[in-house]
């Protein structure tokens, strides 16, 4: 299928989605349906570094919180800053962020590059405490509107945003994957050694992964101030983020632009109904649980196991670097 | 015979240990030089240097007229210089097809001279068809025998459309008949016009199929001749073959 025509029947998807919340007439939808969203877009995001080219990013949070924080500094100047542009303005703020990050931390790999990435979400998050521009550690208060015409609650265009967001990230993480851009990740992912011996710019394409993945966490977090109305580091640079980021492809698969949206929906709607049920704080107990079945019984997650027992493909981890492997980069 | 590749006594330490000590060494166009040395000679670690894997401490290389300075190692590919690895590293999640299709993209595009994307599966499928793996073309590299894994190798290396190959012990682990397999594959590209370093540790196969040896011991080069006079060199015999 032609990436325009996949665009527009994902667009098609997320509008009857969109419908359909509208029709059950029950605004949570609207609240858990942002959350799974946002989920997929930043699922997506962390695929493109951490499935497609292999490079595990433990600092999702810290590119989530930045385009937070981007929405909250514009807020302070210009409070009538629409949605969609402060999506691209956290975009861009995160973006140039993860190419900086790419550009210090992609010699590195394996495990090293983990850690830096999560030295990177730490010093972030003591720059935004101590930047009392944006709150400082007390907070900021978002003021949102209460009703935006023609859809009524704020929270229905907030998850409209989100919607066309994952619709975006979604079409782009397909693009990628099928052009001569995703052929050089994968080589990436699979040999550096190789890859360069090949002629693929291994450097020039990391950097464009952390750029393009930072990018879209960016995008991701900015409404978020908007929906929760009241932004802390504390737990814009939470644990959740982070954690679920990684998880949500793992669960579903790295290695193609499906595996992060089926982890996504399915993590993301499992914890909402917790949330409801039980209680938040089993959130992360979910995923732990859920992450080291998965590892267990379909290392290459839900795809994988499709792909296994429907198409009949042979099993073995596909596409997935060891967090220690190339640790010491190429030896003699 | 113009020189495509001149290294000027090349220099490698890791710590304490002196790899590679004053190399210097020239390869003609079409040329096919043997590189033999005992496990520890220096061999790797040279190739390493010259395709920019390792970075040399002293000396240079130049090839086809460039000082290679410290350019990176996908750019020495594109310049025309192609390796094979002594353990085959496939792409392991592409399929065969998949993995050719790289070098077409980064390295044959970069020169200007790349296939329209009609062009590039067929070329692919000609390039497996000349190693003997059409048949495998859409299965990954996980399904291949040791010896279809070294011709996977080549058939990648020449996909690049390079004017040096360096096989690095290709032949390693195969039988006769598979060593003769692959020497075929190295003839055939030699008569293209491509000049080959072959590095191994399979005398007969070194010996037919070089014009020129080259023998290093603990990262010095003790001997670059024909390969008969080289055998012939008692210092070889002492270093290399024994008494």
């Amino acid at each position: 299928m032609r990436s325009d025509v996949f665009f527009l029947v994902c667009l098609g998807i997320g509008g009857a989605v969109f419908a359909a919340a509208v029709a059950f007439g029950n605004d949570y939808l609207f609240f858990a349906g942002y959350v799974v969203a946002q989920y997929v877009v930043l699922a997506t995001a962390w695929n493109i570094l951490g499935g497609y080219c292999g490079y595990v990013n433990f600092g999702s949070a810290a590119f989530f919180a930045l385009g937070a924080y981007t929405t909250v500094a514009f807020y302070s100047f210009y409070p009538s800053l629409p949605v969609p542009a402060l999506i691209v303005v956290g975009g861009l703020v995160s973006g140039v962020v993860g190419l900086g990050m790419g550009y210090l931390t992609l010699r590195l790999r394996g495990a090293f590059f983990a850690i830096a990435t999560l030295a990177l979400a730490v010093v972030l998050q003591t720059l935004v405490v101590n930047w009392d521009y944006v709150g400082g550690s007390r907070g900021a208060y978002i003021m949102r509107p209460e009703t935006v015409a023609p859809l009524g609650n704020y929270v229905r265009y907030l998850f409209l945003a989100m919607l066309l967001l994952a619709v975006v990230a979604i079409t782009a993480a397909r693009l990628i994957e099928r052009s001569r851009l995703g052929y050089g990740f994968a080589t990436i992912r699979d040999d550096e050694l190789a890859a360069e011996a090949s002629g693929v710019p291994t450097l020039r394409l990391k950097l464009v992964a952390t750029a393009i993945s930072g990018a879209l966490m960016g995008m991701a977090g900015a409404p978020f101030p908007y929906y929760i109305g009241y932004l802390q580091p504390s737990s814009t640079f939470g644990l959740d983020y982070a954690v679920n980021a990684i998880a949500m492809p793992l669960i579903g698969g790295t290695t193609t632009w499906i595996g992060p949206l089926v982890g996504a929906v399915l993590l993301g709607s499992l914890q909402q109904i917790a949330t409801v049920t039980i209680s938040s704080a089993v959130n992360l107990l979910i995923v732990g649980f859920l992450l080291v079945g998965f590892v267990i019984v379909a290392p290459n997650g839900i795809v994988g196991l499709f792909r296994q027992h429907v198409r009949h493909e042979p099993a073995g981890i596909v596409g997935r670097r060891r967090l220690g492997a190339d640790a010491a980069g190429s030896a003699p | 015979m113009s020189e495509l590749l001149a290294i000027d006594n090349l220099g490698k330490r890791f710590g304490g240990f002196i790899a590679l000590d004053g190399i210097s060494l020239a390869v003609g166009t079409g040329e096919r030089v043997g590189l033999i040395g005992p496990n520890g000679s220096g061999k790797s670690t040279l190739v390493n240097c010259i395709c920019g894997t390792v970075r040399h401490e002293a000396g240079a290389v130049y090839f086809d007229g460039h000082p290679l300075g410290s350019a990176a190692a996908h750019v020495r590919t594109r310049l025309g210089l192609a390796r094979t690895f002594q353990l085959p590293r496939p792409f392991v999640s592409l399929t065969l097809l998949d993995n050719l299709r790289i070098p077409l993209l980064y390295t044959v595009a970069a020169r200007g001279q790349g296939y329209a994307a009609s062009e590039i599966e067929a070329r692919c499928l000609a390039l497996l068809r000349e190693v003997g793996l059409e048949a495998k073309a859409r299965h990954r590299p996980r399904d291949l025998t040791q010896v279809e894994m070294r011709k996977l190798e080549l058939a990648r290396a020449m996909a690049a459309e390079p004017k040096l190959l360096i096989a690095d012990e290709s032949m390693a682990g195969l039988t006769h008949s598979e060593v003769e397999d692959i020497l075929m594959l190295l003839r055939h590209l030699n008569a293209e016009g491509i000049a080959i370093i072959l590095i191994e540790h399979i005398m007969r196969a070194v010996m037919s199929f070089s014009q020129r040896l080259v023998v290093l011991v603990s990262g010095r080069k003790i001997a670059d001749g024909a390969p008969e006079e080289v055998m012939r060199d008692p210092e070889v015999e002492k270093a290399y073959l024994g008494q």
